[in-house]
Parts: structure tokens; C-alpha cells; sequence
């Protein structure tokens, strides 16, 4: 017989390290044409860093996304980055670009408030200009100021940025410490059909849901959250690497071996993104990434249990182990 | 060692090859073609994949002297140099690429798709997908640029 179950998962998940101490710096350099260079030693594996940086560093200059180069493929020669891990980049090193932008844009403003003949502080950046608030008609383009700094005043357009949280201090008497820069909030539906003759789960609905902060580039999270929750489609369903454990005979050595889920395995998804942002990231942004993989696995497991009333504990959920529930179940 | 003469991307290549070797050495360590990619090299990944006389086949375990006179057709060899095909645009845009090791096998096996059936669905896309394995994405984007691309090629 085939019966259907719904299960919920929630969770949280830290942006960056766990109790603070790790750092980024980036560095964003105006180039005489008024494009911009940036260079952050956070790697990019896929998840969008040099995309995030771009978009980061050409808001706040105020310059066309298309006019950001972003380096970041050598840590010998860029700047310090703790790494790509943590759910981190967008948070830590978004912050360490945002403030070595603003960083370059005071500099152009002090180039443009010679040259506009005003005071710095009445400069804004947009249109790939520099101009006066509420005078659009008195401004430079960016180039142009870039250039004349460059050439005319010997001025190095160069930005520098460095975030770091503080370690988090903890009281000894009652443990009590602040350790997290922000906190990102998932929750995961799922519904499954559970054949009890056969003990195959098939997946029917995933809904996975993300509080983002702010959601920097809405189809790169959609991308994010689709594949995180794959991988908990994998963990929940197929991916296993000690089948017999506790010995550790028999693991799988290949991709053949090793389920991964193909297209076929993966049900319909969709995302739902809430934004409430958080108080000190980048545009209030928090990092999702790794968190992304953690609620639909807890939830398929609950839906299995809303279906036919058992408890998979031992994940993968697979045909063997549902019908041995059911079967001490007395089904 | 043995002369194999193949056409890849429309040019007559010959190279020394051994018994042993596999079309996908042939590829990158002789042509020096690197859009199939090293994955699993047990034939199980797909990011291997290039068409062999319009067929998607999987170079890592194709023996190369069974290509002999065959041609192939790698990601390089979908457009003209400095075009850019409707699925590559595709995936371009709907983002069906994140780390981008699995995009040119995922772009032939599409390619391979598209030419027998033009207007497949999306449970024939991931049918023809499935043989492909991608660890970012989920597949779902790379299944909407699929589908985006078919229709953009029917226009």
C-alpha cells in the first residue's frame, strides 16, 4: 500500500566562525577609466563570490556591474581571506569589499571636490558619476575623475577593507558569550509516498524556505538553495559512505557507487525567500550556504513518520531500513 | 603504438595512441581539448561526454582506436569560434552553472537532446539528463535552461 506523510524541518545556522576571530581584507582599486579592480582571497567554487563582489563593489561606487573585475585566484597575491567555508563570504568578505569601496569612493571624492571646486561631503556616487546631491547638473563621470586623479594629482585609487569579529568573550562564571556575527532561519516541507511492500520513499514536494537577510542576487540563491537541498535529498535518501559500519568495509570508491542524486532522484523543489535583514551585514545579507544542505533531510525523515509511523534514525532512509521499521513496528 | 586518424570539431587530427589509451586522453592530453573533463574516469560522472558521430558517448571509457575515422564533437566544437549556442547562452542565463565541471558534458548530453527531439518536456530533459551528475546546482536550473533553450531555437 502507498500512503503519504508531510514532515517540517527547522534550523539556524551562523555566518562565518562560530565564536568570531576570522578574517578577510579586500581591496578595491579605481582604474584610470573609472572601472574598478577588485581582489579578495576568498575562492570561488561556484557559489558566486566574484559575482557577489562585483555587485557589492558597483553599488557602492555607483559604476556599471560589467565595470568590476574581480580577482581571486591566488592566495599567495591577494589579500588574507580565512577561506570559503562557514557560510562566510558573502557576510565577511561582502563587508571587507563594502569597506574598501567606500574606502575608494572617499578617495575619488576628494579628487572630485578639487575639481567640482565643493565640499567632500556633499559628493554621492551614481550613473557612474560623481556629483553633487541635489545638483545633478554639477558632476564628473567617474572616469573623468578617476583619470585627472590619476594623471593630473599622482593619486593610487586604491580602497582597503578588513573585517574582523572581535573573538567572542565569554564570561567564566556563567559561559554566557555573543558568539555569532548573525543567524540565517530555515525550514524545510516535505511529502512523501512511502510504498510499504517495498519500502521505497519517493519524494513527491520539497518546499525549502530561507530567511536570506537580504537576498544579494535572487537567482544565485534559488541556485544555492536548489542545490544544498539536493545534497539533502542525497544524504537522506542514497549517500552513504560506511553501509556496514561500524566496519568500514565496502565504501564506495566512485561515483557509481556512491548515490548521488541524478535528475531523476530530485523532486519538484521550490524556494521561498524571506529577507530580514540582519543588523550589521553587508546590505543586511547572511550566508546560507552550508545550512542550505540540513533541513530537507530531518524533514523527509518526519514525513516518513507522518506516512507510516516509523522513525528512520540511521540515515539513508533506504527500501531495507524502512521495511525493517515496519516490520518491528509490526505493520 | 598505432596511428588513429579522427575528425574533432571538424578537423582531421592523427595521433599515436595505445592500446589502453581512452578517446578522453586522446582529447586532453594529445589535442589538448579540455572542455571534457576528468571526473570519475569510470564512465558513471558524464562530465566526459562528447557527441561521436552525433551520438553522446562518454570518453573516458571510449577506447580510442575504436574512434578510428569517427568524428567527434566536443563543447568547442558546437559553434563556430566566437559564437555562442542558444544553450550556452541558455545556461548563461538561467544560471544552470555554478562550478561549471559538469556544464560542458551537461551542454552535450542537452545538445544530444535537442537534435532528435526539439520539443522535449521537462521529464524528457531530465531523462536525458540523468546520466549527468552535478553536485551544486540540483539540476533544476539546468533543466530550465534546457527548456529555454529549446524554445529559443524553435523561434
Amino acid at each position: 500500500m502507498k500512503k503519504i506523510g508531510k514532515g517540517i524541518a527547522a534550523g539556524f545556522y551562523p555566518s562565518g566562525m562560530s565564536g568570531g576571530g576570522d578574517s578577510s581584507q579586500a581591496m578595491v582599486k579605481v582604474q584610470p577609466d573609472g572601472s574598478a579592480v577588485v581582489t579578495v582571497g576568498s575562492c570561488d567554487i561556484g557559489q558566486g563570490c566574484k559575482t557577489i563582489m562585483a555587485q557589492i563593489t558597483a553599488e557602492v561606487l555607483g559604476i556599471d556591474y560589467e565595470a568590476v573585475k574581480v580577482v581571486n585566484d591566488d592566495t599567495d597575491n591577494c589579500p588574507l581571506s580565512f577561506g570559503t567555508f562557514a557560510s562566510r563570504v558573502t557576510y565577511v568578505d561582502g563587508l571587507a569589499t563594502k569597506m574598501a569601496a567606500e574606502d575608494a569612493r572617499r578617495i575619488l571624492f576628494e579628487i572630485a571636490a578639487v575639481m567640482l571646486e565643493c565640499s567632500e561631503d556633499v559628493l554621492e556616487a551614481v550613473d557612474s558619476q560623481i556629483r553633487v546631491k541635489g545638483n545633478p547638473d554639477k558632476s564628473l563621470s567617474i572616469g573623468e575623475v578617476a583619470g585627472a586623479g590619476t594623471f593630473g594629482m599622482r593619486k593610487f585609487i586604491l580602497g582597503l577593507g578588513h573585517y574582523m569579529r572581535d573573538p567572542a568573550a565569554m564570561d567564566p562564571e556563567t559561559c554566557e558569550c555573543d558568539p555569532f556575527c548573525t543567524l540565517a532561519w530555515a525550514a524545510s516541507f516535505a511529502e512523501v509516498e512511502v510504498d510499504t511492500e517495498t519500502g521505497e520513499v519517493e519524494i513527491l514536494r520539497l518546499v525549502n524556505s530561507y530567511d536570506v537577510g537580504k537576498a544579494m542576487n535572487p537567482t544565485h540563491l534559488e541556485g544555492q538553495i536548489d542545490g544544498g537541498a539536493t545534497m539533502g535529498v542525497g544524504a537522506a535518501m542514497s549517500e552513504n559512505l560506511h553501509p556496514f559500519f561500524p566496519s568500514l568495509e565496502f565504501q564506495p570508491d566512485n561515483l557509481g557507487d556512491y548515490a548521488i542524486p541524478t535528475t531523476m532522484d530530485v523532486p519538484d523543489m521550490e524556494s521561498v525567500i524571506y529577507e530580514c535583514p540582519s543588523t550589521n551585514g553587508p546590505y543586511g545579507a547572511k550566508g546560507i550556504g552550508e545550512m542550505t544542505a540540513n533541513t530537507p533531510g530531518p524533514a523527509i525523515v518526519n514525513a516518513i513518520h507522518d506516512a507510516v509511523g516509523i522513525w528512520i534514525t540511521n540515515l539513508p532512509a533506504t527500501p531495507e531500513k524502512v521495511l525493517r521499521a515496519l516490520d518491528a513496528k509490526g505493520a | 603504438m598505432h596511428t588513429l586518424e579522427l575528425t574533432v570539431n571538424g578537423q582531421t587530427c592523427r595521433v599515436e595512441v595505445g592500446l589502453k589509451t581512452t578517446l578522453l586522453e586522446v582529447l586532453r592530453d594529445k589535442l589538448y581539448i579540455t572542455s571534457p573533463k576528468v571526473g570519475c574516469n569510470t564512465g558513471d560522472c558524464g562530465t566526459c561526454s562528447v557527441l561521436l558521430d552525433g551520438v553522446l558517448v562518454r570518453s573516458c571509457i571510449t577506447n580510442a582506436l575504436s574512434v578510428q575515422g569517427k568524428s567527434v564533437t566536443t563543447l568547442e566544437g558546437i559553434t563556430e569560434p566566437g559564437d555562442i549556442h542558444p544553450l550556452q547562452k541558455a545556461f548563461h542565463e538561467h544560471y544552470g552553472s555554478q562550478c561549471g565541471f559538469c556544464t560542458p558534458g551537461m551542454i552535450l548530453a542537452s545538445k544530444a537532446l535537442l537534435d532528435v527531439n526539439p520539443s522535449p518536456t521537462r521529464d524528457e530533459v531530465k531523462q536525458a539528463l540523468s546520466g549527468n551528475l552535478c553536485r551544486c546546482t540540483g539540476y533544476v536550473k539546468i533543466i530550465d535552461s534546457v527548456l529555454a533553450a529549446a524554445d529559443e531555437m524553435k523561434s
